[in-house]
């Protein structure tokens, strides 16, 4: 379907010198049972294209979900208007090249694929995990669930680009929800933060079975759990909270656009300006981190970005000290930093902007409980539940759904309603060790909110456990 | 019923689409199908300059097929001209029974079942691309301005098998920017509205330029402490969209994770001054569900500081044995009943302290007490004695809406604002809130 509509516009758009068009077709279902109840499946396609007309160093989009030839020539028609109105008056330059001219396909790896098994067989290990979930009375709110989605992008342009691409996502997930008067706790295990690229062999990162009980049993843990104690103290934060750390505290500061302005009226702006490529001191000397696309089991993997920019693995700070920006070749022409291909469109809808793309923190050398044992005062802070970041990608604060007191090298008590604020250029300066592939966890969120207009995207984490030195922790009420 | 005027393409196609599933569906089959889209242009603006622009035009129907309590929903884009889109639905109906089949009774199946039909149509005077650029770069010139205009037509409709037809239709337009000095000190402002008038943008540019001024002066950092506050209504609206996120949610308060639990039992309290409600008559949002209730014309949730009622939903309502009185349980049509300070003396009952013209990246610290962190982000000021004496640095908050709207309210403002949401997340939102401006005693921040 996408081919037949981009070589229909091939003869639609004769006459234009400069252009390019990305069709997208996304199919999605959200399958759950909630309480032992199967909830109405969800069931969602979504197919459009998106025009964009380059006239004398203006452009101007037009988006249409209307494929026949009189919705793409109206698209043409009104991407053409918009880039005439913009002439002279556009905000830098625009791309010289409208998407790379070659020729290239990527597909997610996939061994099981979605329909392999029956609606059926999907639910039926949903009720299971859900029923598992159900351990005690406490547990009032109980759900096990699972989504998929199939996104298939083709890009192409006048400068001789045809990009096809296939990408194949899993989030399988559950949730506890433990209450007693009105005091609660909920614990989650994956959802979004376990999502992933992949077929149904990626089933075994949940362990619905496996982990039910854990969750349910560490909800009412939590429930019966003192308050954090508030103190200065060194943080061991697991994979599950590292997504969250890396996402905000590195991933946003980085993004060119917010460098360039761009985002200073909705999303924020960033503590990092150009003229610390190269030389700031980001971390401390064992922070490591990286732009990895071709992480194929990872949520932003891709061959392409949709600008039509390769994607490939890059090292983005190391030993601690920052070497390039995440920002596509668009913002990387506006400001000449380097940057990497990260500059991705939501849907068919949205124009693309510099986006995070899979950003880890590479593995270190250290077992978890060598962490735990070099800890004489600390907390084991695991899942994001709550976070908050100033305009400028600085001040931050984020809460966790779980806390464990480390007293001595040991692990200790479970704590409720962690809480740990901290300065992003300050903060990595403190990582004191980074555990090793034992503790390396493929992670990310789909749910990575920017730009004006507004576009959610995936993006990916992977991180081991890290050990950060005085942190300033506190609990709730 | 619908006016005698031509209608829109979108409509004609909407009722047609409609009339088509009645006549397609089985014996013993109902169908439930809601349109949404939208014709919006988008311009983004950086330095004053165009920074990417286009227009988006995205309609998609949702069919929810239905055989007693057994059902199925799907969801998709249509072109707008059924002759290209009949094979893809016809396709989506096949689907949907064979789901439907696979599914056995859903208990908490709840559609209206008492047809009512509404028609609304808004239409306005937007501008042409060329006028817009014009008319903003204009205003703006020699301002490092940067935001988004949003223009068009927003379409909200539902049919079902019974013959209810809701249609819903405006014209508007959101143009959300910011003016920058140094660094992070910046002004925000809206402009939003159904007719677009030049003169109008320019005096809303006046009164952020005026502001800039004040902005220009020397930074003050403040440190962490206690503080007297004055909230403007587009702060207090970022605090009080988190609170919709699960505050007024059935389902959350009777699976008890609702941050206004304790307000509902009877173990915290709010300022008699807090009344909140869900003002339906008020709102841009649609006046119908989509399971085709009509929504109640306003729903108080919050009167004198006690907890009233929830917002229910369709499934929410049938789980728990309620009334449908909501279509989301977030609000959209959102009020907080003015108080009795003049506007124009909020400075002087602030006294000393910070004047917070935004608030940004709210979220909970401790959802069952309510308590929330955020940042304050644009137009904020250290007052003293009543006089705005230069900008404030960025600082955190983080204390509980128990505090801030219960014993720390000291005022609300006689005026009230009506603040548009600009967010467009998948689609143009259509939700907004009228506000006053509130004083507040003692606001924890933190760094």
């Amino acid at each position: 379907m996408l081919e037949d509509v981009s070589k229909r516009f091939l003869h639609l758009i004769r006459g234009i010198d400069r252009w390019s068009l990305r069709v997208v077709d996304t199919h999605q279902e959200g399958l759950s049972v909630r309480q032992d109840v199967i909830q109405p499946p969800r069931n969602l396609r979504s197919t459009g294209a998106m025009v964009t007309i380059y006239v004398d160093g203006a452009s101007g989009y037009a988006a249409t979900c209307d494929l026949s030839d009189r919705g793409l020539r109206e698209a043409i028609a009104a991407a053409g208007n918009w880039a005439k109105a913009c002439q002279g008056r556009g905000s830098d330059t625009v791309r010289e090249n409208a998407g790379a001219p070659h020729t290239a396909h990527y597909r997610s790896p996939v061994a099981q694929g979605w329909n392999t098994w029956s609606l059926k067989q999907k639910l039926e290990l949903l009720r299971h995990a859900c029923r598992s979930l159900h351990i005690a009375p406490q547990i009032v709110d109980w759900e096990a669930t699972l989504a998929y989605k199939r996104q298939h992008v083709l890009l192409s342009s006048s400068e001789g680009a045809w990009i096809e691409q296939e990408f194949f996502f899993l989030y399988p997930g559950m949730r506890a929800t433990a209450n007693e008067g009105t005091r609660t706790q909920n614990r989650t295990h994956g959802g979004a933060e376990l999502g992933c690229q992949g077929g149904l062999e990626k089933l075994e990162r949940v362990g619905y079975t496996r982990e039910a009980q854990r969750v349910s049993e560490q909800a009412l843990q939590l429930l019966a759990a003192p308050n954090s104690p508030s103190a200065r103290m060194d943080t061991l934060i697991a994979p599950a909270q590292m997504v969250l750390q890396i996402h905000e505290t590195i991933g946003h500061p980085l993004e060119l656009d917010r460098i360039l302005g761009d985002e200073r009226n909705y999303a924020g702006a960033s503590f990092v300006s150009p003229d610390m490529v190269g030389n700031y001191r980001y971390g401390s000397d064992v922070l490591n981190v990286t732009f990895d696309p071709t992480e194929s089991e990872e949520l932003a993997a891709y061959g392409y970005d949709d600008e039509g920019s390769r994607g490939e693995s890059l090292s983005i700070i190391k030993d601690g000290i920052l070497l390039r920006t995440l920002g596509g070749a668009s913002s990387q022409q506006r400001c000449a930093v380097p940057g990497v291909a990260s500059s991705r469109a939501s849907d068919w809808n949205r124009p693309p902007i510099d986006r995070i793309g899979n950003l880890n923190v590479e593995p270190g050398d250290h077992g978890f409980d060598d962490m735990v044992a070099a800890t004489e005062f600390g907390i084991l802070l695991d899942t994001n539940r709550s976070w908050s970041i100033d305009d400028m990608r600085n001040k931050f604060q984020f809460g966790c759904e779980y806390g464990r007191m480390i007293r001595d090298g040991e692990l200790a008590e479970v704590v409720r309603n962690p809480n740990y604020r901290g300065v992003s250029e300050t903060f990595w300066r403190n990582l004191k060790m980074v555990g090793d592939e034992t503790t390396y966890v493929i992670s990310g969120t789909p749910y990575c909110g920017k730009g004006e207009p507004n576009q959610i995207i995936h993006v990916g984490h992977a991180a081991p456990s890290c050990l950060f030195s005085d942190v300033e922790v506190f609990g709730g009420a | 019923m619908a006016p005698e005027q031509t209608p829109h393409p979108v409509e004609t196609y909407y009722r047609e689409l409609a009339d088509l599933l009645d006549a397609e569906r089985e014996p013993d089959e109902q169908f439930l199908m809601n349109l949404q889209g939208e014709e919006s242009d988008f311009a983004r603006f950086n330095h004053n300059q165009v920074r990417q622009a286009g227009h988006v035009r995205q309609l998609e129907v949702e069919i929810d097929l239905l055989s007693g309590q057994r059902h199925a929903a799907g969801r998709l884009n249509v072109s707008g001209d059924l002759r290209v889109d009949w094979a893809a639905l016809n396709q989506l109906l096949h689907g949907l029974r064979e789901t439907r089949d696979a599914l056995g009774e859903d208990p908490y199946l709840h559609y209206n079942t008492e047809p009512c039909d509404s028609y609304k149509q808004r239409c306005g005077e937007l501008p042409t691309p060329e006028q817009a650029i014009k008319d903003i770069a204009a205003a703006g010139e020699g301002q490092d301005l940067v935001g988004i205009l949003a223009s068009g037509t927003v379409f909200r409709a539902f049919a079902n098998h019974l013959g209810q037809r809701n249609w819903h239709a405006a014209d508007s337009f959101n143009f959300d920017w910011s003016c920058f000095g140094d660094a992070d000190q910046a002004v925000k402002a809206r402009y939003a509205g159904a007719r677009w008038r030049a003169q109008e943008l320019r005096e809303c540019m006046q009164q952020v330029i005026k502001l800039m001024a004040l902005m220009q002066r020397e930074p003050r950092a403040v440190k962490p402490g206690r503080y007297r506050v004055y909230l403007s209504p587009a702060a207090l609206y970022e605090l009080l969209s988190v609170l919709g996120t699960d505050g007024f949610d059935l389902k959350a308060h009777r699976c008890r994770t609702s941050p206004l639990l304790k307000l509902a039992h009877g173990e915290r309290e709010l300022s008699p001054s807090v009344t909140l409600t869900e003002n339906n008559q008020r709102g841009f949002a649609p006046d119908f569900t989509s399971e085709g209730f009509a929504k109640p014309e306003q729903v108080t949730l919050i009167e004198n500081g006690a907890f009233v009622a929830s917002l229910n939903t369709a499934r929410s309502a049938s789980e728990y044995r309620e009334t449908v009185n909501a279509g989301t349980a977030h609000p959209q049509n959102l009020e907080l009943a003015a108080g009795q300070l003049p506007q124009d003396q909020a400075l002087n009952v602030l006294g000393t302290g910070i004047y917070i013209g935004n608030l940004w990246y709210c979220n909970y610290s401790d959802r069952m007490d309510c308590r929330i962190t955020g940042l304050t982000r644009f137009a904020t000021f250290w007052v003293e004695n009543g006089n705005i004496v230069a900008p404030v640095k960025v600082m955190r908050f983080d204390d509980s809406l128990y505090r801030i709207l219960g014993e720390n309210l000291i005022a609300l403002t006689r005026e009230r604002e009506l603040v548009m949401d600009a967010g467009s997340y998948h689609c143009r939102s259509t939700a907004s809130a009228r506000l006053p401006g509130a004083i507040i005693d003692d606001l924890k921040l933190t760094l």
